[in-house]
């Protein structure tokens, strides 16, 4: 997917953004699958509030469609195609307004394959987390909301190839999939281009081997705890194993408790918000079936919990850093 | 379709099969309705029963006018006579009130929950109002696949639900899709226990349609030929591309919300005026009256539904009852096994 273009004559390798990624498997679906249909709110001409479907109105017409400002009626319009063996992809314009589809996605959509026996195809993409400047309302993250449901796919990409082939993934499931992309990568993850090798959804993924102690993180958080582990490295030689869950439903526990019995140690880490949530789900798995593998208590960290502050002072210290990581991986360490 | 009741009523060019059809479906539905109310009285149907007596006429005459095989009927609360209409079984509605395991949604949903969505009846679930942009995606997806021509899609609501966003947001996205769609009011005059003023503060639902841009009628509901005539136009006009329409039909719900509610609430003014005719007496007189169908001919459609339904429960009665130890439990279709 690297792009060449000419620049004064020279031509440059371009690198692909995790937003290019995303953009770049809607142009692949659209392509090649006939039954695929992009809906959202100012996506077609527009090309999205961040430009994830850029060009695509152009190249398919009649397949990229504004929605109005409904998002009810956006899911309970994908879950209809659906049924009629479309595979609408739902571009949420931020995670947050998601809320007002929650009825249809977790009472219509998750609902459907258990009730009637029809599976309902249909991908949400949820732009999720924070970003500098965002505020309470553009900066949520909704994947242990939806993965508390029976019946959705959770999933969380953090880099950009997994951005592609998840999204690529998602829509070739047969059930309903909350596809959560973090704002924060859109720009800032790019890649030289983006490898074949996808692993499926439900395959969590070792960024970064290590022997001391097991960050289980997903999305952003992933790049946060390697920055995190680079700086242990430094300071006194500790190697951090970071996973990356990549999906949060399912939840590859194998690999989780694979990568503990290496380690013994364990911190989860996740952006939302801590009560509940994705991480609990990790330390109360890990307690019930690693127990006799652990040599510390296991620990989690997550964002304050307060909604998501606007000045970017504020938010910077809202979120998990390297700095407040390191410091949970400390006490672990030295437990 | 600014015609007043007398105008309707007089209209010629209503078809005969058209009628006797309405009618007989509201009539099954009326029978089958009876019978699940007793079996609910001696305790015999798991969870609660829930009825469209008074509502037959317009929900038979939307299922009348909808061709099954084609169209699409998200059928809601008070909609037996439309399903029957539309062609659901009366075995499904049998097994799914008593729970048989051979049903459509196998124990694991049960009275108005059902649908056969392959078959362009979507499964209601509970949230009012949910069902508007579901019939809109599956109008929407065959637009797409261009096989759009010639389809209707259709869902009845209450009054009630007229309040929730999701309706709302239905209909304005049906109506900037400009999408062949007849959304039903059946204003009962009661949500559950609310009477309209809690409801609603406009003056008639129908400026609502108006509000969208979508096509507004109005109808007697307690009249059968005045729904067969409004309810079949509206049908028709969305089926010949003038975008969505929106029929309201005033009438009374004449039992409670269900069956465990005696509906103590509703005025006995109201249940004696005009609103609380009985439809399947109005319409069995005015088949007769306008030579639809004579006396002796409803008697036996009458005698022959009481078999049928008869037979749909005793069979269901005699059906197997999900088991626990065999259930699949998969809320998933993709089985990766750790879901
Ligand atoms: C969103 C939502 N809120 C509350 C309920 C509970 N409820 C079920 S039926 C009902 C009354 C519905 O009234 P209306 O829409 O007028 O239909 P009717 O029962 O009169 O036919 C209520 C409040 C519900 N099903 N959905």
């Amino acid at each position: 997917m690297a792009r060449l273009r000419h620049a004064n004559g020279k031509t440059l390798t371009m690198s692909v953004t995790y937003v290019d990624a995303i953009r770049d498997a809607q142009e692949k679906l659209l392509r090649e699958d006939p039954r695929v249909f992009l809906y959202g709110q100012d996506i077609s001409q527009f090309g999205g509030a961040f430009k994830a479907t850029k060009g695509l109105a152009e190249a398919f017409p009649g397949r990229v469609l504004d929605s109005p400002i409904s998002e009810d009626a956006m899911i309970g319009m994908a879950v209809g195609a659906a049924i009629e063996g479309m595979r609408p992809i739902v571009e949420m314009q931020f995670a947050d307004f998601s809320s007002i589809a929650f009825n249809q996605i977790v009472n219509q959509a998750a609902t459907h394959y258990y009730r009637t026996g029809v599976p309902v195809p249909l991908t949400v993409r949820l732009p999720s987390g924070g970003t500098p400047g965002s505020g309470p309302f553009h900066s949520q993250s909704m994947e242990a909301l939806y993965a508390h449901y029976p019946g959705l796919v959770v999933v969380t990409p953090a880099t950009v190839s997994d951005a592609y082939h998840m999204l690529l993934d998602s829509v070739a499931l047969d059930d309903p999939v909350i596809y959560c992309e973090h704002k924060f990568l859109y720009r800032w993850l790019k890649a030289p281009r983006i490898n074949g090798d996808g692993l499926p959804i439900g395959k969590a993924r070792i960024t970064r081997p290590g022997k001391h102690a097991t960050v289980v993180a997903y999305s952003a958080m992933v790049h946060e705890a390697v920055r995190a582990a680079d700086r242990l490295k430094e300071e006194g030689g500790w190697e951090i194993e970071v996973v990356d869950l990549r999906s949060v439903k399912p939840l590859d526990m194998d690999t989780v408790l694979a990568s503990v019995a290496r380690t013994g140690r364990l911190l989860a880490l996740g952006e939302a918000f801590p009560w509940g949530g994705v991480t609990a789900e990790v330390v109360s798995r890990v307690c019930t079936d690693g127990f006799h593998l652990l040599d510390a208590p296991p620990r989690r960290l997550n964002s304050r919990d307060t909604p998501v502050p606007y000045h970017p002072k504020l938010w910077a210290a809202h979120r998990p850093t390297p700095e407040s990581i390191c410091l949970e991986l400390r006490k672990l360490l030295t437990f | 379709m600014p015609e007043t009741e007398e105008a309707v009523r007089t209209a010629a060019g209503l078809d005969r099969d058209y009628v006797r059809d309405v009618f007989r479906a509201m009539l099954r539905a009326r029978l089958l309705e009876n019978k699940l109310s007793s079996l609910y009285k001696a305790g015999k149907i798991v969870g609660g029963v829930y009825l469209g007596k008074g509502q037959e006429a317009v929900s038979a005459s939307l299922g009348t006018s909808l061709i099954k095989g084609r169209d699409i009927f998200a059928a809601l609360i008070r909609d037996q006579a439309g399903r029957t209409a539309f062609g659901e079984p009366l075995i499904d509605c049998t097994r799914t009130y008593l729970g048989s395991v051979l049903g459509p949604m196998k124990g694991r949903d049960g009275n108005i929950h059902r649908g056969r969505p392959l078959d362009g009846m979507p499964a209601m679930i509970s949230h009012l109002g949910a069902a508007v942009s579901v019939v809109g995606g599956m109008l929407i997806a065959r637009r797409i696949r261009g096989e759009l021509a010639g389809v209707v899609g259709a869902t009845c609501v209450g009054d009630g639900a007229t309040s929730t966003g999701a309706f709302h947001e239905g209909l304005n996205m049906a109506a900037v899709e400009k999408l062949p769609m007849v959304v039903i009011v059946g204003n009962n005059q009661f949500a559950y226990s609310t009477p309209t003023d809690r409801q609603f503060a406009c003056e008639d639902l129908l400026d609502r349609a108006k509000g969208y841009g979508v096509g507004g009628h109005s109808v007697d509901g307690t009249d059968v030929l005045a729904c067969a005539k409004v309810i079949g136009d509206a049908v028709q006009l969305a089926r010949e591309g003038a975008g969505p329409q929106m029929v309201v039909a005033r009438l009374l719900r004449l039992s409670g919300h269900g069956e465990h509610d005696d509906g103590s609430y509703v005025p006995p003014v109201l249940k004696s005026g005009h609103l609380g005719r009985d439809c399947i007496e109005t319409g069995s007189n005015q088949l007769v009256e306008s030579g639809y169908a004579t006396a002796e001919e409803i008697e036996r459609w009458r005698s022959d539904f009481t078999d049928e339904v008869q037979a749909a429960v005793a069979q269901a009665q005699q059906e197997p009852l999900p088991d626990p130890w065999h259930e699949e439990w998969h809320a998933c279709a993709t089985q990766t096994g750790r879901l």
